[in-house]
């Protein structure tokens, strides 16, 4: 019996790669509204309201300056000798680039557990959760990155700081865009686990610690001795956090191989992420 | 006309045992140790069933049928009998383990209570949300908004966090989303039981109105064979996964029944059935045994029991009292027998109960003893609901053979025929 008389067939089989992709942009409104519903639902019964997605930063920017910076006196150059910045900055740009990637891995890594009312009576196209997801994320991170070029201007135009503008600054939709999809990537890995062993779910929020302390936000890559950095820039973070700060300052480390490298990891991690996902789509009610 | 809507062809769902549900990897390494030591599964859950065949059970066993454009489909069976799965494998909400499904257009299925609203937004948001989910645009809901609130009744509070909506008012925003939506096919997966009465022959109509006016094909699953019948053009009876009927309403409604959707027991143990709290049980029920093998009668016959009382000292003013209900709990009438004596100890009344003028339906009785007390006039000694369940089913309906009694229009008794005067 063929299914060619059907506008939608449902078997037991299924292609590799099947994600639904027209359909997944056909359900945009979807993605708009879940977006919405996020930002909605965080900020309900707050005072504040948005402004929290500029405080936390903020403060751990604030912290990050005294323990690090002023107590702990960690490097906050890339590069030897590379110290123009005041480390207020510094700390800020690599905190909004971590915590883009950390909370969308966190979110996404829920993907099927969170959604899982809703999903389990209708369907939808499953990626519309982690891509709604990581879209709300990336509104939090516009207004972080708004408040760091205010900082940078203030700093700027106070003498506190000499930036230069070069063309690495078109890199910076990239890279931003580049810890997405690795954070997408490493979000649905552990989601499409999770609908089975729980296990994994309890390690992301542990994980994610030990990981931000294995890429350069709390202190400069110089503080990494030359003879384990070939490994540690391996990490695929490090060379978008240093790019980051290239690219914004205009001074720093910037190294087109590990950086290749490291777009190699995430797209690898993305598609494994997505050959789990097409596949547990199907069938996560059985198991979760 | 006639366009096929939904093709089920040849559909299983294999559910593997012991892995339904989360898991964690200890409970996996227990099992594995289990099985290695040809012990039970120490994480089964208990009293779970258990259809063995192999490691694995199927919740669907090769189902096949098809729909029409704008029927409206019942799906009955117990519970278990995969009704649910079915569903789930319709609305893609998870793959067949084997065989295929067909679809010709949009299913939207009625997001249970709660499922798809965030209590934190606003009514009228949700109905956003909740359209978006079940597939429709932005556009789409902008034109038919204000049908959807006008239907909701929850006009007054759209506008307010539907967190602080009673749960009669989820039900009603859910329902209207899902029913004004353009899908072509409709899933209902016993919804209605949560609004109110008036708000529950609002959506029926509705549901008719829908699938007559514009097409619409209905899946419907319910427990409640009032509303299939006031609903379904024909009906899927499943059993343990199995297709065991597929027809007519009333035919399918009474193939359910000899599945045992009323259960018949010869003999019924009384001594711990739940009871009326504050009756004294100076005499009470232990036992009723039936005089036959099943529960349906026609209207002609008696239901005829022997019960079996326990006195604690001897009387000579007892009465059995017998209230009947329908099965959805409307109360249909009262009988009492003679006063009787009993002894001290066990003693043995048989009755003989009879059913005249009952209509076709299920019912069952409550069943009590009563004492004609000088103080207190009359007195409840013991009394237990909801037991001797009974079916009734006439061959005749006012002298028409194979005539069918509509109870919702016509109640539950067959008065006696009108007596022509001049012949």
């Amino acid at each position: 019996m063929d299914g060619k008389q059907f506008k939608t067939t449902i078997t037991s089989k299924h292609k590799l790669f099947d994600l639904h992709l027209r359909e997944t942009f056909r359900y945009r409104d979807l993605i708009f509204l879940f977006v919405k519903r996020d930002f909605t639902a965080k900020y309900k019964q707050t005072i504040l309201g948005p402004l929290w997605a500029i405080i936390q930063p903020l403060l751990t920017t604030v912290v990050f300056t005294v323990i690090f910076g002023k107590l702990a006196k960690l490097t906050t150059a890339d590069v030897p000798g590379d110290f123009l910045l005041p480390g207020f900055l510094f700390y800020m740009a690599g905190n909004i680039c971590w915590s883009l990637f950390s909370s969308t891995v966190e979110v996404t890594s829920n993907t099927f557990l969170r959604n899982r009312a809703t999903m389990g009576k209708v369907y939808y196209p499953r990626l519309v959760a982690p891509i709604s997801a990581a879209c709300s994320n990336l509104i939090s991170f516009a207004i972080q990155f708004v408040l760091l070029i205010g900082f940078l201007l203030f700093f700027v135009f106070t003498g506190r700081a000499v930036i230069r503008v070069t063309p690495a600054l078109l890199l910076l939709p990239l890279l931003v865009l580049q810890i997405l999809i690795l954070a997408v990537g490493c979000g649905i890995i552990v989601s499409s686990v999770t609908t089975k062993y729980r296990d994994l779910a309890m390690l992301v929020g542990f994980g994610l610690q030990l990981w931000q302390y294995a890429s350069p936000i709390a202190y400069g890559l110089e503080l990494i001795p030359p003879s384990v950095r070939g490994v540690y820039l391996l990490n695929p973070v490090t060379p978008i956090v240093t790019g980051f700060r290239y690219a914004l300052f205009g001074f720093g480390f910037f190294d087109p191989g590990y950086y290749l490298i490291s777009w190699g990891v995430t797209l690898l991690v993305f598609f494994i992420g997505l050959l789990l996902f097409s596949r547990i789509e199907r069938t996560f009610m059985d198991t979760i | 006309m006639s366009e096929i809507m939904i093709r089920v062809d040849h559909v299983s769902k294999k559910y593997r045992l012991g892995q339904i549900g989360g898991t964690t990897l200890r409970a996996e390494l227990q099992r594995l140790g289990a099985r290695i030591r040809h012990k039970e599964d120490p994480t089964r859950r208990i009293g779970a069933h258990v259809y063995k065949k192999g490691e694995t059970f199927l919740a669907l066993d090769d189902v096949s049928f098809d729909v029409q454009k704008g029927e409206r489909i019942g799906i009955i069976g117990r519970n278990g009998a995969g009704k649910s799965t079915l569903l789930k494998l319709i609305s893609r909400v998870t793959a067949p383990t084997d065989g295929m499904i067909g679809l010709n257009g949009r299913v939207a299925s009625m997001l249970e209570v709660g499922t798809g609203f965030h209590g934190e937004l606003t009514g009228r948001e949700n109905i956003y949300m909740n359209g978006a989910i079940l597939g429709m645009s932005r556009k789409e809901i902008d034109a038919k908004i204000e049908d959807i609130i006008d239907f909701s009744e929850c006009r007054q509070f759209i506008d307010t966090p539907v967190k602080r909506y009673s749960s009669g008012m989820y039900v009603k925003l859910a329902f209207s989303v899902a029913a004004h939506l353009d899908s072509e096919i409709m899933i209902m997966d016993e919804v209605l039981a949560v609004g109110d009465m008036a708000f529950q022959k609002k959506c029926l109509s509705k549901m008719n109105d829908v699938s007559q006016a514009q097409g619409r094909t209905i899946l419907y699953v319910s427990h409640n064979m009032n509303t299939i019948r006031q609903l379904c053009t024909r009906c899927i009876v499943l059993d343990h996964g199995k297709l065991v009927f597929d027809g007519e309403t009333e035919e399918a409604i009474a193939r359910y029944m000899e599945l045992g959707g009323a259960s018949f027991e010869k003999e019924i143990e009384l001594n711990t059935a739940s009871r009326r709290r504050g009756t004294p049980r100076k005499v009470h029920f232990t036992r009723a045994e039936i005089h036959r093998e099943n529960n349906i009668y026609s209207s002609e016959e008696s239901l005829d029991l022997t019960y079996t009382l326990d006195a604690d000292a001897d009387y000579d003013d007892i009465r059995l009292m017998m209230i009947l209900f329908a099965l959805d709990g409307t109360r249909i009438g009262k009988t009492e027998s003679e006063t009787f004596s009993v002894r001290r100890g066990v003693n043995e009344i048989p009755v003989s109960v009879p059913l005249e003028g009952l209509a076709d339906g299920q019912y069952y009785f409550e069943i009590g003893i009563l004492q004609r007390s000088r103080s207190f006039g009359r007195e409840m000694l013991d009394c237990i609901p909801n037991v001797l369940p009974v079916n009734i089913s006439n061959l005749e309906v006012f002298g028409f053979r194979g005539d069918r009694w509509w109870s919702n229009y016509w109640g539950h008794i067959m008065l006696s025929p009108i007596r022509l005067l001049n012949q």
